[in-house]
């Protein structure tokens, strides 16, 4: 019994690996919200005139906008990573320096993605 | 060889074998989820300010509205299956684990079915 293994922050240093991996778990459960606004849009745009303008109204809110902006980081991120777990399983990039390189590539791509997502909603906005 | 702890050797069980149907589903969905959740995020950001009249037009097209609709059950059943993982990791106490894992479920089935259901008025309304 003696032998088995130690829990992980027992023995492990700090890695931003670390940060990467918890935050796949915590923008994961934070696009439920997501899920259901999306539903909420859907609803309202399935129902009337009125119910359409409510909705344009929630959705222009200032704080429901900066909740949008947190939802698309956590998406992109959340897709990243994703892909870098799904190369995990099929046992591609397990070794130590690969992980942490595949890590930083994450970052970027997240930051890239959400460029682009942004340059389009600006853009898109104006009927570009 | 067997690397099951002294208890569950002498018990001899073996394992559930529930987990791989679950693990399947996690990472099917997630693929399902690559091409459906760029589309989506990527047609939201550029279509952010159309008129509602606009946005129905763009749901009811047929393709617009079968992607719209895999991309909505996909993700649901996907944050259905990632929130149980989590409620399962963290949440100890048995009763309030139950719970949740109940509510979760019947959080998810509910914005499934409502969502699935604006998305085939608003292209059925269009198609007459």
């Amino acid at each position: 019994m003696n032998e088995r293994p130690l829990s992980p922050f027992l023995v492990y240093r700090f890695m931003y690996t670390m940060v990467l991996s918890f935050a796949h778990r915590m923008t994961g459960v934070f696009m439920t919200v997501g899920a259901l606004l999306l539903v909420y849009g859907l609803l309202a745009l399935a129902g009337d005139a009125a119910t359409f303008e409510q909705a344009r109204v929630f959705f222009r809110h200032w704080a429901v906008q900066l909740l949008m902006l947190g939802l698309t980081v956590s998406f992109f991120f959340h897709l990243s990573n994703g892909v870098r777990h799904l190369f995990w399983d099929i046992g591609w990039g397990f070794e130590k320096h690969q992980a942490r390189r595949s890590g930083w590539w994450v970052v970027i791509s997240t930051l890239v993605l959400t460029v682009a997502a942004l340059w389009m909603a600006v853009c898109g906005g104006r009927g570009v | 060889m067997s690397s099951g702890t002294p208890l569950g050797q002498v018990l001899g069980h073996g394992s559930a074998k529930s987990g791989t149907g679950h693990w399947w589903a996690q990472r099917l969905s997630a693929v399902a989820l690559l091409p459906l959740g760029l589309w989506f995020i990527f047609a939201l950001a550029s279509r952010g300010d159309l008129s509602r009249a606009a946005w129905l037009a763009f749901i009811a097209l047929p393709w617009h509205a079968v992607a719209l609709a895999l991309f909505l059950l996909a993700l649901l059943y996907h944050s259905y299956l990632g929130v149980q993982v989590v409620v399962e990791d963290y949440v100890h106490d048995r009763p309030l684990k139950v719970a949740t894992l109940i509510m979760s479920g019947f959080v998810h089935a509910t914005a499934a079915a409502a969502g699935l259901f604006a998305i085939l008025r608003i292209a059925f309304r269009a198609a007459t």
